[in-house]
């Protein structure tokens, strides 16, 4: 188990936690040396209703395509939260949107909260970079992808119009990151 | 010189339109349906660009009618859908293993009944891609279980379907098709690829069901060669027949071709079977969660191995039966309600067999399997 490493992101449906499922696991296996499956659930709405994306990292061939248990998760909503936290592992991130997330769930976790959607906003006028900004939270806080992976997979699913704006979220990711561990 | 293939990560389904173009194949018709929509888009989009065709046709029967005549045509044809679509075509599907005609259709599992759960996974039309469309007749059915495998095992049911002349299944689940994995193409040559066989007779001479043949070669439409076909059983110009000596000739040759070449249709991957005491068979998406399993409880140092079929059906009635000879358990884990159980069951001499079953839309995960494991030691 341990060679795994276990990630989800959860959302609302149009978040992109699909997206930056896809992303990780890119950074994970085709710029970077490991193994990677990407796996997602969802429901039949396109828009709203929990969605999550899971992603398996591990320097072995991967079995089981789905979590079993979560090293670090991702929630930017609370029903997505409260739906899917359970099976965060002892010690796991538990990575959260505090103006999203109010009822935190407790646990042997540790809890992680930043305003990231708010964030995009207010840094960056762009809601829908969220999902850039917690791939690099969780990439400084975890160190599952290096810093150099995780931007050539997101800057190659990215037109070329908005590189600049997704580095920024990026970096913006990091940087809060640091103050987070 | 070929050059070096990329890795890239890919979503199952995007691997199967990988598979069906790196096989030859020209011609899609169908209806889009979740979870297999994405092979429909991939071929719309690729197909008109190396002089294919692709048709969304009105409804799932329209998708593998249109296939049909694709196939007559003389083009290798595919059409995909999921649980509510493979009931639909079951009608086709029977005229196509009747006719003789090679095809591919994709069955991508979501749970069922009816409508059901169009984003779940689930593995209950394994009987169904057997016995689903009426009457005696052949099925293959083959059933990869990881993105690069979708790829090789899209190209082998076009392989089967043109060498056997017969209408193939790629039967996977919800979890493979949309999961995403790294991947790489396939240099060309690198994996085999059957064309159909030629005919080399003249027109007026050719029998489409020319009994001296096992497997009589296939004459594509608007080449000159003029024949009848039909649902109904058939001489060997095509034409309906009444007469009981025909239409039973005829019933045995279609299964025959397939029988007398088992050895050269059964694909299985084995794992850990050498000194096993317990046996896991399973497939797609079950089998990787077993694999998980079967490796935790080596660990555990108890002897566990897995027994998965690539090719589903015909079922692998002997390799199953030999490893029930040697195994004190057969655990057969599968999302439905017990379908693949009753094959292992029927071919087992001795070994005690246990189903693991899950109908919630959830995949079975390895603990399940550990758990049912670890019931016989």
């Amino acid at each position: 188990m341990s060679k795994r490493y276990e990630l989800r992101f959860s959302g609302s449906g149009g978040q992109g936690m699909i997206l930056a499922g896809i992303i990780m696991a890119e950074a994970a296996a085709i710029y970077g040396d490991k193994n990677a499956v990407q796996s997602q659930s969802y429901g039949p709405e396109s828009r709203g209703g929990a969605s999550k994306a899971e992603v398996i990292i591990s320097s072995q061939p991967i079995d089981y395509p789905k979590a079993t248990a979560i090293d670090c998760m991702l929630a930017m909503t609370q029903e997505a939260c409260t739906k899917y936290h359970g099976d965060v592992k002892d010690g796991g991130i538990l990575l959260i949107d505090t103006d999203e997330v109010k009822d935190v769930p407790k646990g042997k976790f540790k809890v992680i909260g930043f305003p990231i959607t708010a964030a995009a906003n207010s840094e960056l006028g762009k809601t829908i970079v969220a999902n850039i900004i917690s791939l690099g939270l969780i990439t400084e806080l975890t160190g599952v992808v290096t810093h150099e992976a995780i931007e050539a997979a997101v800057l190659s699913r990215v037109p070329p119009a908005f590189l600049e704006l997704n580095k920024k979220a990026l970096q913006l990711g990091f940087d809060s990151a640091k103050a987070l561990k | 010189m070929a050059e070096k293939q990329k890795k890239r990560l890919m979503q199952g389904n995007e691997a199967c339109v990988e598979g069906a173009l790196y096989a030859g194949c020209k011609f899609y018709a169908g209806y889009p349906i979740t979870p297999s929509t994405e092979i429909a888009e991939g071929m719309s989009v690729r197909l008109p660009k190396i002089g294919g065709k692709f048709i969304q046709m009105e409804d799932e029967i329209g998708g593998i009618a249109a296939a049909i005549g694709g196939s007559l045509a003389g083009l290798k044809s595919l059409t995909a859908t999921s649980g509510p679509g493979f009931s639909l075509k079951q009608e086709c599907l029977g005229y196509a293993c009747l006719a003789e005609i090679p095809l591919v259709i994709v069955n991508v599992m979501r749970g069922g009944p009816s409508t059901g759960y169009p984003t779940g996974p689930s593995q209950a039309d394994i009987m169904q891609a057997k016995w689903g469309t009426h009457g005696d007749h052949p099925a293959i059915a083959v059933t990869p279980a990881y993105v690069q495998e979708i790829l090789t095992e899209t190209v082998r049911a076009f392989n089967l379907a043109e060498k056997y002349r017969t209408p193939v299944i790629v039967l996977y689940d919800e979890i493979v098709g949309h999961m995403r994995e790294p991947i790489t193409i396939p240099a060309p040559g690198e994996l085999a690829v059957v064309d159909r066989e030629k005919v080399t007779c003249k027109p007026d001479e050719y029998f489409p069901y020319d009994e001296r043949f096992e497997i009589p070669p296939l004459a594509p439409f608007g080449t000159g060669y003029r024949f009848h076909v039909t649902g109904l059983n058939h001489k060997k110009d095509g034409f309906p027949t009444n007469d009981s000596k025909q239409i039973g000739e005829g019933n045995m040759r279609i299964m025959r071709k397939i029988d007398n070449h088992l050895d050269e249709i059964w694909k299985n991957e084995e794992i850990g079977l050498e000194d096993a005491e317990i046996a896991v068979v399973a497939i797609g998406s079950t089998a990787r969660s077993a694999r998980y399993a079967v490796n935790e409880a080596r660990s555990m140092g108890i002897k566990a191995g897995l027994l998965r079929p690539l090719t589903l059906w015909p079922f692998p009635d002997k390799a199953v039966t030999e490893l029930s000879k040697r195994v004190k358990a057969i655990i057969v884990p599968e999302m439905n309600l017990g379908q693949m159980v009753l094959e292992v069951q029927r071919c087992s001499k001795k070994a005690e067999v246990l189903g693991v079953h899950r109908v919630d839309g959830e995949p079975i995960n390895p603990g399940q399997i550990i758990e049912a494991i670890k019931s016989f030691k």
